[in-house]
């Protein structure tokens, strides 16, 4: 693969894990989010693969269908099965999407500037784009603040989750294999225990609106 | 001898499946304390190993039991038997079923995968699954309170976890970056690999910031009260006593690293910041508290403050005492939690002011409860305190003058308000309509053995210099760079 290609396709499949992570954040259709977070999913994964066809490593490419099949298809459907069975699929965040959207441009900017000392000036496609995988992270924060419904703030773990996924393959190409299989166990798991535990808020409270936990407290 | 390093995790998996079976139920019901025992024994095993300096390893290298590894696992496994053998109810009664007996196994797997693994991102997906294998467990009681726990304690537990895990990722591109990737403690804390000190300064930063959530360090320990109040009792004394520990141990690990390339500056400074925070926290919600179960939980954030501040100190004093802090702290907290599970099933209620005169009408009760509550207190002969005369003291000759200054005054808040609370719990005069019927129960509502094992190993570990002494400055020197 010629270098310039190379760097083009990093940009692409980079652009497009900003692009979905700015998407979510302004749509308020929990269905379109899930959706989002699928492309997400196949946006690591296309980038994960690219790492590895221009490194030349087996290992990165079979992480790469590690990735697509869990970011992209099985934990896409366990969000959507839990999100199609409800009719109400709306969000009403705490901030409406016009701050929402200023609030992620700020944070790509301070990723962009956090970043700056580790990374010097390189001319390196793979560090470029390592301040994308710090935006996610706080755009995946961003959610996790702002929203109301139990599955939207699954939705923000999730893109935090990718995010540090991101910095992991640009900084280092990934982590060990055994590592990476248990980290994508861990996910999985805690996606599978939040499902639940919304299911019997469900139950519960009538309803997935985290303004009801309120409880607990001194 | 090597086996050893296996045992626990084998033991933990036997224990969950034979949890998770439907029958025999009499089984079921031991498989937590069987876990626990076998955990202390290869604790036990493998501390002898490292006191003849015989440091055993795993064929792959990513288990490793050096000294302080073998210290943790003596504490899972002594906390573990405090909590689980406490926690037993009467044979007429129902346990907590399969899913609960598997989930504590689980539980104390994944604990002792993460002290005895030498690979930082193995032992951040032991980490990880502490908190799935408790999820469940804190939400057990299935009423919206427990709910509302658990939510809170996965999304805070997990979110602040990911974010040490992009520490030990951003330590992993420092390590490529020096021509030899690697994630294992021993070869990163020798300290001979040239790593560029701003990767490694935002690493250690981030991933101390994660452990510290899950340690419950303030700011970040607002799941814990709830957490702590919600799990059963026996869960809660596992996760005060050894949980909160064992996510600390992962700082201490991490802080030996950032020491060894960027100094002590950095980490000394996020966690005396993070001790004074997590004690005036702890003091300001400890005056007005209603609530014993939480009391004990607050109780908690004030002990993780002042190992900080210990870990802060550093040097041998430091590091000794906040290691045998943890022993102390683990056996008191959980054989308190258990009492107060008793004192709750007996009761009915976890508020202070309905419980009142515990001393004269439930003396099976109200006397363990006050002996743990004077060994927290940290009263001599209790080692607690001598391991907080060590911090002060560590803190006080290592420059830390001041912030020795403000703890000592908030430790002495913590210390009035939770005497108060003890005193009406214990002494206060029952209410007009109880006290009119003269009724006294002695029972102890469950075994008394473990309780009483427990606190009188917290009255005389202080004073036991071998083999105890020698195994904490064994692992003293592991954390300082001298294994």
């Amino acid at each position: 693969m010629s270098e310039s290609l190379y760097a083009q396709l990093i940009s692409l499949t980079a652009g497009t894990l900003l692009l979905t992570a700015a998407l979510i954040v302004w749509r308020r259709s929990l269905r379109a989010s899930v959706r989002l977070l699928a492309i997400q999913g196949i946006a690591l994964a296309g980038l994960v693969a690219v790492l590895g066809w221009h490194e030349r490593t087996i290992e990165l490419v079979l992480v790469s269908l590690l990735v697509l099949g869990l970011k992209a298809i099985v934990l896409p459907l366990v969000l959507s099965r839990n999100v199609l069975t409800h009719d109400d699929d709306r969000e009403v965040p705490r901030l409406n999407p016009t701050a929402s959207l200023i609030f992620a441009a700020l944070l790509t900017m301070l990723a962009y500037i956090v970043c700056r000392p580790w990374m010097g000036d390189t001319d390196d496609p793979t560090s470029r784009a390592v301040p994308i995988g710090i935006a996610l992270v706080l755009i995946g924060f961003l959610l996790l603040i702002t929203r109301r419904r139990a599955a939207s703030q699954l939705i923000g773990f999730l893109v935090l989750d990718n995010g540090i996924a991101t910095v992991a393959f640009l900084t280092a190409t990934g982590v060990p294999l055994i590592v990476e299989l248990g980290a994508s166990l861990d996910v999985l798991l805690v996606v599978l225990i939040l499902q639940v535990l919304t299911g019997r808020m469900q139950v519960k409270f009538g309803g997935t609106d985290l303004d009801d936990l309120t409880e607990l407290k001194d | 001898m090597a086996a050893f390093l296996f045992v626990p995790l084998v033991a933990a998996l036997v224990g969950a499946a034979i949890g998770s079976f439907n029958r025999p139920a009499a089984f079921r019901r031991f498989t937590g304390i069987g876990t626990s025992i076998a955990i202390l024994v290869s604790g036990i095993a493998l501390s002898a190993a490292a006191l003849a300096s015989h440091v055993e390893s795993s064929v792959t290298g990513l288990l490793r039991a050096d000294a302080l590894s073998s210290y943790m696992l003596c504490v899972i496994g002594a906390v573990a038997l405090t909590a689980t053998w406490g926690g037993i109810r009467g044979s007429g009664k129902a346990d907590g079923g399969r899913v609960y007996n598997a989930l504590i196994c689980a539980f104390l797997g994944a604990m002792s995968l993460a002290v005895l693994a030498d690979n930082l991102g193995i032992m951040w997906v032991a980490i990880e699954l502490t908190t799935i294998a408790t999820a469940f467990l804190v939400g057990h009681a299935r009423t919206g309170r427990a709910l509302e726990a658990a939510w809170k304690y996965v999304i805070l537990g997990s979110v602040g976890v990911a974010i040490a895990f992009l520490g030990i990722v951003l330590l992993y591109a420092a390590t490529r970056e020096s021509g030899s990737p690697t994630l294992s403690w021993l070869e990163l804390d020798q300290g001979n690999l040239a790593l560029n000190p701003a990767l490694v300064k935002a690493a250690a930063a981030l991933a101390v910031l994660g452990f510290a959530t899950k340690a419950g360090l303030a700011p970040m320990h607002s799941w814990l009260p709830d957490a702590h109040s919600q799990a059963p009792a026996p869960v809660s004394g596992l996760m005060s006593g050894v949980l909160l520990a064992v996510a600390f141990y992962a700082v201490l690990r991490i802080q030996s690293i950032a020491d060894a390339v960027l100094g002590p500056d950095l980490m000394r400074g996020m966690l005396a910041v993070g001790g004074l925070l997590s004690l005036a926290v702890a003091a300001a919600l400890l005056i007005g508290q209603r609530d014993y179960k939480r009391m004990l939980a607050y109780s908690s954030v004030e002990h993780m403050g002042l190992m900080a501040l210990g870990a802060a100190a550093g040097g041998v004093i430091g590091l000794t005492a906040v290691l045998l802090h943890i022993l102390g702290h683990g056996l008191t907290k959980s054989s308190l939690f258990v009492v107060s599970g008793r004192i709750q099933g007996a009761e009915g209620t976890t508020t202070i002011s309905d419980v009142r005169g515990l001393l004269t009408r439930r003396p099976g009760l109200g006397v363990p409860f006050l002996i743990a509550m004077v060994a927290l207190l940290g009263f001599p002969p209790f080692s607690l305190f001598f391991s907080e005369v060590g911090i002060l003291i560590a803190a006080w000759t290592r420059g830390m003058g001041w912030v020795t200054g403000i703890a000592l005054v908030l430790l002495l808040v913590v210390f009035a308000a939770l005497a108060r609370l003890t005193a009406r719990l214990a002494f206060g005069a029952p209410e007009e309509a109880e006290s009119s019927e003269p009724l006294v129960d002695t029972s102890s509502h469950g075994p008394r053995t473990p309780l009483i094992i427990a606190l009188s190993v917290t009255a005389v570990i202080a004073f036991v210099a071998v083999p105890l002494g020698s195994l904490l400055s064994s692992a003293v020197a592991v954390l300082s760079g001298g294994s």
